[in-house]
């Protein structure tokens, strides 16, 4: 009898660490959809989804770097970055899209490149290579714009009249632009997070990744060349941040750099959160995605509610608390 | 047939010889145990033949072909798996235990693109029921329990094809329904072919399960035998053997009242039913092998770790001790078996470490009063007895044993009645330990309790009054150490006590 009652205890605390962090989006989406009336509409949709889907890109940058058991914290100086030289190339050096769209990716493939040898070869920690990586990619940034933002028609320096190049259609379609009615951002956000789930989770090198995260030792003595894959999870990290970096760009139609700095710490907790769906316990594509969706709902809810923006950060901040709750907590048992 | 030799084995540590001349050998199909007192230099032969160690003098056979081994990746491509006792060492936590187990597979035998998940888990289930186990290949690593984990990495030996598998004290962990369940297994991987060569410190098991001994004693091989003309008297006798002397001083202190009672301690670490009680002026050793339970009972003691049932009574008031701080509230004080990890801190100073737990009574408010600490700081020394230009000498340089001297001193000026030693003597060289003799000697005439736990027992004999054996995480045995000798410690320590 008593047996019984213990089992079932220990029964409901699993299923509230499986789908804890779903049972709280889904009350959230049913508390929004009864006390606001233009909560659940097509459009307030969208704009939810089509809000989170640069964290969302950038939180699957970091989600790569901790499947190695790694940390990137200039991903979002990587899209910051990202968003510059796109518009440095069109507006300053009037060059067409597709420059402007390849140069900034393999930018950020480098920038990943770079990180790995701090952190492999230099053996300096991945907190801190990437923390200094952070501040290099602000400065460069700024640096390269001269401090100010990049923007059609900008008068240029030394009194050499009005930048002649623009922001390109093509360019400001990946931010601004529809297809079928859906934003362009939530597509390209969602076919990454599908790809990256199918990389992770269908694929040899995937596995890899994770056991090179979860057993550094025990992935060596398999045979894996762990060196190689921890190298590839940064340059796929750097990738990604550049592309939530190139639509961040698109979509404000200029290049700014601090544009990019303030969804780092958005897209840390997407990725933590990611970590307790369905009690996963480790990073992965769809949970770092339904944390960014967790934020956004409850973001997005709580400004229709005229909860005050500036107050967010603390909403955020317990969110993350919440989720990592659930991951550790169960780690000591 | 195979067969896996190692011949005229030499391994030095710095100032050590770990291991002289050692010939070993397995045949297959053959469960072989290699016993020996702790530090005899067991598990460095099987850390040889597993990898871990490159520099070593002599060769290895297999089949009469000679093998080069020096890393993990050389011992498994010839067919050698060791399982360590710290089994997550080698799994990774957040996969399932389909993907732990085919590990290699996924790694090295398929190069496709994308896996083949249903292959994966078909082929790990299928070696999950040859084993005669239940554990669902879904389930994370990370919910097994340590049993399970053994069983995981056992059936990815299996998986490898590995000829020789090394169990590294494996049951020291296990319960006895689990430990019945890892024999079945090894019984059925001996009938397959594989030879299981087992080191262990449990007399009992080896003569349940293995049907060849090899006693380690020393470095040295002291011989291999079959178990079946073996018993466990003459087993302890081969692993015993005269050792240097070492000179214990004569300590006469006058033992007074009951400090410390323990009763039916149980807790964290496998502690099970522990007794025992100390008098003031007395010195009681905690005798045993590695893994009986030592270290975890003096940290249960001292706080660390959580009492599930049991009385901890102090001069004659039951007491609860939930925290370390609490414990130094009352009146305890423990040494730290990891000095350098534990017991001091090596990149402070000597003052610094030494009125660190009394660090209250050298302040002001909140600011320390320098003059005062280095006041006191000097005087410990000098009672102590640490070798030291002055009190400012950072911790790390000094010798273990003034080391040692340090983290006992600290807590003679805490004022602490009752001292828990663990392993103090261990890596300190022989001069050292002489003046850490001494010392304990000093706390008793003080009418301090000590309760020294060591797993040398020609300490525990030259040292203490009576002596408890444990085992299994037990107070298996009290003994007066005046009426017993090495072997009877050794008999208990090894669970003779504990068989039929």
């Amino acid at each position: 009898m008593n047996e019984n009652v213990k089992a079932k205890k220990i029964d409901f605390y699993k299923l509230f660490y499986k789908y804890g962090t779903i049972f709280v989006i889904i009350a959230a989406v049913l508390f929004f959809s009864i006390t606001l009336e233009n909560f659940m509409n097509f459009r307030n949709i969208t704009n939810v989804f089509r809000s989170v889907s640069i964290v969302a890109l950038i939180a699957l940058a970091i989600t790569l770097s901790l499947t190695v058991g790694g940390f990137d914290l200039s991903v979002g100086a990587t899209a910051g970055f990202a968003s510059v030289i796109a518009a440095k190339i069109m507006v300053i050096w009037e060059m067409g899209p597709a420059m402007a769209i390849i140069v900034p990716l393999l930018a950020g493939g480098l920038v990943g490149c770079i990180n790995a040898f701090l952190i492999i070869k230099v053996k300096i920690t991945d907190m801190l290579t990437t923390l200094s990586m952070m501040f290099v990619l602000t400065g460069i940034s700024i640096t390269f714009q001269n401090g100010s933002a990049i923007y059609n028609y900008m008068p240029l320096p030394n009194n050499a009249g009005i930048a002649k190049g623009t922001m390109n259609e093509a360019f400001l379609y990946i931010g601004q632009g529809k297809l079928l009615g859906i934003p362009v951002p939530v597509i390209i956000m969602l076919t990454v997070v599908v790809l990256v789930h199918i990389f992770l989770n269908y694929t040899r090198y995937g596995r890899y990744l994770y056991m090179t995260g979860g057993n550094e030792e025990a992935a060596k003595l398999s045979g894996i060349p762990i060196n190689k894959y921890k190298l590839i999870a940064y340059v796929m990290s750097g990738f990604i941040a550049a592309l939530g970096g190139l639509v961040l760009g698109s979509r404000l139609g200029s290049g700014e750099v601090n544009a990019g700095g303030s969804y780092l710490m958005d897209a840390v907790a997407a990725a933590y959160i990611g970590y307790s769906v369905l009690g996963i316990g480790k990073p992965n594509a769809f949970g770092t995605l339904l944390g960014a969706l967790l934020m956004g709902v409850l973001l997005n809810g709580l400004i229709m509610m005229d909860f005050p923006y500036y107050s967010q950060d603390i909403v955020k901040g317990f969110v993350l608390i919440f989720a990592l709750g659930l991951t550790y907590y169960k780690r000591k048992e | 047939m195979y067969k896996l030799e190692m011949k005229d084995i030499t391994k030095t540590f710095p100032g050590v010889i770990a291991l002289e001349n050692v010939n070993f050998e397995v045949t297959q199909g053959e469960v072989h145990a290699l016993i020996g007192a702790n530090g005899a230099g067991k598990s460095t032969l099987m850390k040889i033949l597993a990898g871990a160690y490159t520099g070593y003098e002599g060769e290895l056979f297999i089949d009469g072909n000679k093998i080069a081994i020096h890393n993990p990746l050389d011992a498994k491509r010839n067919g050698i798996v060791i399982v360590y006792q710290e089994v997550d060492t080698a799994l990774v936590p957040y996969l399932t235990v389909a993907e732990n187990i085919m590990m290699d597979h996924i790694v090295s035998e398929k190069k496709d693109v994308f896996m083949n998940w249903k292959e994966i888990k078909a082929r790990a289930k299928k070696e999950i029921m040859d084993l005669g186990l239940d554990i669902n290949v879904n389930q994370l690593v990370s919910e097994l329990t340590l049993s399970e984990k053994q069983m995981v990495l056992i059936g990815r030996a299996v998986f490898q094809k590995a000829k020789y598998l090394i169990l590294d004290e494996p049951t020291a962990p296990l319960s006895v329904e689990e430990t019945k369940k890892l024999f079945e297994i090894v019984r059925k991987l001996k009938k397959d072919g594989m030879s299981v060569i087992f080191i262990t410190h449990r007399l009992d098991e080896v003569f349940e399960i293995c049907e060849k001994i090899t006693v380690l004693k020393d470095g040295k091989i002291v011989g291999t035998y079959n178990t079946e003309n073996m018993t466990i008297d003459i087993v302890v006798e081969k692993m015993l053997g005269r050792k240097l002397e070492q000179s214990y001083p004569k300590v006469n202190a006058t033992i007074g009242e009951e400090l410390l009672e323990v009763q039916g301690l149980s807790g964290t670490g496998g502690i099970n039913s522990a007794n025992l009680h100390v008098r003031a002026g007395e010195i009681i050793g905690l005798a045993g092998l590695v893994g009986g339970g030592k270290t975890e009972l003096c940290k249960l003691l001292f706080g660390e770790g959580k009492v599930t049932e049991g009385e901890i009574i102090l001069k004659g008031k039951k007491i609860k001790i939930k925290t370390p701080a609490q414990a130094v509230q009352e009146g305890l004080a423990l040494v730290p078996e990891e000095r350098r990890k534990e017991g001091v801190l090596v990149h402070e100073s000597i003052a610094t470490n030494i009125t660190l737990p009394t660090l209250k009574s050298y302040c002001k408010g909140p600011f320390m009063q320098k003059l005062k600490i280095k006041k006191t700081s000097l005087e410990a020394i000098k009672k102590i007895g640490i070798k030291t230009p002055n009190e400012r000498q950072l911790v790390a340089n000094l010798s273990g044993g003034n080391q040692q001297k340090v983290a006992i001193g600290k807590w003679l000026l805490s004022g602490a009645e009752v001292f828990v030693l663990d392993e103090p003597t261990k890596g300190v060289d022989i001069g050292s330990k002489a003046e850490i003799y001494m010392l304990i000697g000093d706390l008793v005439k003080q009418g301090k309790a000590v309760i020294y736990a060591s797993c040398e027992f020609s300490e525990i004999l030259g040292l203490t009054d009576r002596a408890y054996v444990m085992y299994n995480g037990t107070t298996a045995k009290e003994l007066i150490t005046k009426e017993t000798t090495e072997e009877e410690l050794l008999y208990y320590s090894a669970g003779g006590g504990s068989i039929k």
